[in-house]
């Protein structure tokens, strides 16, 4: 199971990739103790049937892994949330998309750590592939005040060309560092 | 470090990329891939793709290709890192923290000189010691 929030939602924007989406939209607010990740793609979608399905940890499609008889990004996330006062829905068209809306109560003992940020930002805009993802992260202070900033793929790339040419990516990193460095309320 | 804005990094990659033309590379490009499957990631695969990009900028290279990729088979040796050459057998390294990595970039691909405890991987034995 993965150590921090971050890592988890990793696996969900690699499913949002692999299901073929063009555009992924990923959104984090914090807002005192909770986190709230939006996720949505516009994949290949599930049916209702294999939505259930991507609920079960002893179930795989058998596509990626052709031996692997457990499945358990979304299986451990419902864990996680349902042992921390969280909240997890997951919404799924067939050929229209999927999208998922977490709550977290970081405040609770037993949820994870949150991870590195810009470190995950980092690694879904570097999966090969032309998708569009657009990140939002905000973080909402307890009067109200917000600071937030948006990372768009197809900008950075039209700035940074090929993100895995070294340089590129050591840039990237630098200014994903900066806007998160810089979120203050 | 103070927020960056689009166009301070649309600056930055082209003065990056001046300097790379000028030191005329000749298009061989050393490929270093890294395991960021879940295995990976719990080993610490992050820190080690930092410390090679940290390595890569201490030493001023310019020529090398960083890519993620997913679980390699080898999850008892997490982190592992694929590494690419021109001239050199391709290599997979088992155990890379940020201090292996480091070692890595500047034995392996400055020097031509493999990591020997850090091998998981390699070719037959008469083309190593």
């Amino acid at each position: 199971m993965h150590y921090s929030l971050s890592d988890m939602i990793l696996d969900l924007v690699q499913n949002s990739i692999e299901a073929g989406s063009r555009l992924i939209r990923l959104d984090l607010n914090r807002e005192n103790n909770f986190l709230t990740v939006r996720l949505t793609d516009d994949g290949c979608g599930m049916t209702e049937g294999e939505l259930e399905k991507a609920k079960d940890p002893f179930y795989s499609d058998g596509i990626k892994h052709k031996h692997r008889k457990v499945g358990l990004g979304i299986p451990f996330l419902i864990q996680t949330v349902e042992q921390t006062d969280g909240l997890f829905d997951i919404h799924s068209e067939k050929n229209k998309g999927t999208s998922l809306n977490i709550r977290f109560n970081l405040g609770h003992y037993d949820t994870p750590p949150e991870g590195d940020w810009p470190g995950l930002f980092m690694q879904t805009l570097c999966f090969e592939g032309d998708y569009e993802l657009i990140i939002n992260r905000m973080i909402t202070g307890e009067n109200g005040s917000e600071s937030a900033y948006t990372l768009q793929r197809t900008e950075l790339q039209d700035v940074l060309g090929d993100f895995n040419e070294s340089g590129a990516m050591l840039l990237l990193r630098d200014y994903l560092r900066s806007q998160e460095e810089d979120l203050s309320v | 470090m103070a927020k960056m804005t689009l166009e301070e990094l649309r600056k930055l990659r082209n003065s990056q990329k001046g300097e790379m033309e000028r030191r005329d590379v000749e298009g061989k490009e050393t490929h270093i891939i890294v395991g960021m499957g879940t295995c990976g990631i719990a080993a610490g695969a992050k820190d080690a793709l930092d410390g090679f990009l940290d390595a890569i900028k201490a030493n001023d290279l310019n020529d090398v290709v960083v890519k993620q990729t997913g679980c390699m088979g080898l999850c008892y040796s997490e982190p592992t890192v694929e590494v690419k050459v021109p001239g050199m057998p391709d290599i997979i390294y088992g155990n890379v923290n940020a201090a292996v990595a480091k070692e890595i970039v500047e034995k392996h691909i400055m020097h031509k000189q493999m990591v020997q405890d850090h091998i998981q991987d390699k070719p037959a034995g008469d083309i190593i010691k």
